[in-house]
């Protein structure tokens, strides 16, 4: 029972960290805090369905798909809707108010687009649900393989941004855009490439997700308040912290679904957000605040 | 006093006094449209009260409304209506101060994140203990308040709120929290104890946004927690305070007035597409007019001079 209830809290958190990771390219890297975050997933989510019941296809070619739409789309976003914003702040925290401000009204267009279409009912569809034993536990074979390809795309996106020229110029825009400036790196591509990248890899997630767990429109909002938890407990801008926090978050909320009350999980996520607000405001593996 | 202060007082008790006449003048369609408007002109004039001078955006509107609305749900049937409010004034209270003292030591953006989360967090919270504990989801509220007591309630508590933002512009607090906005690190050095001047305003606002959820909620009839605490509120009141301008005491309702009336009208007629339509009134809000309708007004009565 522990051993299983782990697993699937494992799957779970692995969902998360890659949301907080995209979220983190988003805000640690292009300054965008972006409340419309979650949207993508879900419509990423309602896409994969689409894949499967509609196409008969699997949904693991929409993985193929939907990440570089989500790609374009967000690319789109920031130079179409952000960029403008971006020229017109003159602070760091002006830029901050005015893209929470943009980004909740797209949020909330985003929301009633897939409302529209699929109203608000539940969905979900059954894809490889085969129960398969590992030592003892019972794992549906969806929730293992979502977990090896947000593993395999997490490493893929570490190693990219590690490894890469154009990785490394996304990571100095991180550390300081006017120093960045300064060595020759174009920080508005690099900021839109980052923030491209982050929906990319909330849309991947958002396939992955669909896989195992019934999702509606209404939604969004939740996976990114989780991210957003995520993100500031790992540290902003720091992958690996967002890949504790994540893990944490998701095993927490599984061991208060089975084992206090599924009813409870938001009030667990807020509780440790709140711990870590007061004892490291400046995340697990975050540096000291600015 | 100066001159002009005394004629803004005179102007707003004049306003106000015709306003109290509205109940008798129009039919019910009309006062039904005045209780909304007056309603959203207490929630963004109160939500500016704190947002405007110290910059830190809350999108938790309506979890203190939900609140307020809720305590008379439970509270309407078996107490006095005046204990009702003092509950409801109580219970966002408490709230607003854990928030308050919780998140406002730190950076806006925790605050932002937060305030966020507020709502589905009371919401999924009340749901909890209504399904474990008391077994009823949704509960009906049964008063004999008519609606034009309703109107004339919220218009009391309006003109409290303006009173208090007149007061807090004038005082010591209001100061404090204009050099916050300004730049926190230097009102620190100053010797503001910045903790505290953003937590009172905080509790002070939200008591406002409680208090019109509880006076709000006869009109329902019938309440559960997804009526309760529609994040849709928060957002209206958001793009509302946005559109007038945050940095007056007048601006909030200079955006409530024709807003309330344009999602009376869009409400009307495309119940399906609403969210999309207020999602994009207020992303032009945002790139259009960043001052809103009062920094307009100003930048116009200021050029000819």
């Amino acid at each position: 029972m522990l051993l299983e209830v782990t697993l699937s809290g494992v799957t779970l958190g692995g969902m998360y960290a890659l949301v907080a990771m995209g979220l983190t390219l988003q805000y640690g890297v292009a300054r965008i805090m972006n409340l419309s975050y979650g949207e993508l997933l879900i419509a990423a989510a309602f896409a994969a369905l689409w894949f499967y019941s509609g196409l008969a296809l699997s949904p693991l070619l929409g993985l193929l798909v939907v990440p570089p739409l989500a790609f374009a789309l967000s690319y789109a976003i920031y130079r179409i809707l952000l960029q403008p914003l971006v020229r017109r702040a003159k602070t760091r925290d002006a830029l901050e108010v005015d893209s929470i401000l943009a980004t909740f009204g797209l949020l909330f267009v985003i929301q009633g687009v897939m409302l529209a279409v699929f109203g608000g009912a539940y969905y979900s569809y059954s894809f490889l649900s085969i129960p398969l034993n590992i030592a003892g536990a019972t794992v549906a074979a969806n929730r293992l393989l979502a977990l090896v390809l947000a593993v395999v795309i997490g490493l893929g996106l570490y190693l990219a941004l590690t490894r890469t020229r154009l990785g490394t110029a996304v990571r100095a825009v991180a550390v300081d855009p006017v120093a960045a400036q300064l060595v020759a790196i174009d920080v508005r591509t690099a900021s839109a490439l980052a923030f491209a990248l982050g929906g990319a890899l909330v849309a991947a997630a958002g396939v992955l997700v669909s896989m195992f767990l019934t999702f509606n429109a209404n939604l969004g909002v939740v996976f990114t308040l989780k991210a957003l938890v995520v993100v500031i407990m790992g540290g902003v801008g720091n992958l690996l912290g967002a890949l504790i926090a994540g893990l944490i978050l998701g095993l927490v909320e599984n061991y208060v679904a089975v084992f206090i009350d599924p009813g409870l999980t938001l009030a667990a996520t807020y509780a440790i957000f709140l711990i870590v607000l007061l004892v490291r405001p400046q995340g697990l593996l975050g540096r000291s605040s600015r | 006093m100066s001159r002009r202060e005394t004629l803004s007082i005179l102007g707003g008790a004049f306003t106000a006094a015709a306003l109290a006449c509205v109940p008798f003048l129009f039919g019910d369609y009309g006062l039904s449209l005045a209780i909304n408007i007056v309603s959203y002109a207490v929630l963004a004039t109160a939500w500016s009260l704190f947002s405007g001078p110290t910059r830190y955006v809350s999108l938790a509107t309506v979890a203190f409304f939900g609140i307020g609305a809720y305590t008379t749900a439970v509270f309407a049937e078996t107490l006095p209506w005046p204990a009702v409010l003092a509950i409801a004034a109580g219970v966002g209270v408490v709230v607003a101060t854990v928030v308050g003292l919780s998140t406002l030591r730190l950076s806006g953006v925790y605050f932002v994140i937060f305030s966020f989360g507020l709502a589905e967090l009371v919401r999924q919270l009340v749901t909890w203990w209504e399904v474990n504990k008391t077994r009823t989801l949704g509960r009906y509220v049964f008063t004999d308040i008519t609606a034009a007591q309703i109107y004339w309630q919220l218009l009391a508590l309006a003109v409290l709120v303006f009173v208090a933002g007149f007061l807090i512009g004038r005082s010591r607090l209001g100061l404090a929290l204009r050099a916050i906005g300004d730049d926190e690190t230097v009102a620190r050095h100053t010797g503001i104890d910045t903790t505290r001047a953003k937590v009172a305003l905080f509790v002070l606002s939200t008591v406002f946004m409680t208090l019109t959820g509880a006076i709000m909620a006869p009109r329902w009839t019938y309440i559960d927690p997804a009526i309760a605490f529609n994040p849709v509120v928060s957002f209206t009141v958001l793009i509302m305070a946005l559109l007038g301008g945050v940095h007056r005491l007048y601006g909030p309702v200079l955006g409530v007035v024709p807003l309330a009336l344009l999602f009376e009208f869009l409400l009307a007629r495309f119940p399906n597409h609403f969210s999309i339509m207020v999602g994009l009134v207020f992303i032009l809000i945002v790139y259009a007019i960043p001052r809103g309708i009062a920094g307009l007004v100003e930048q116009a009565v200021r050029r000819p001079a």
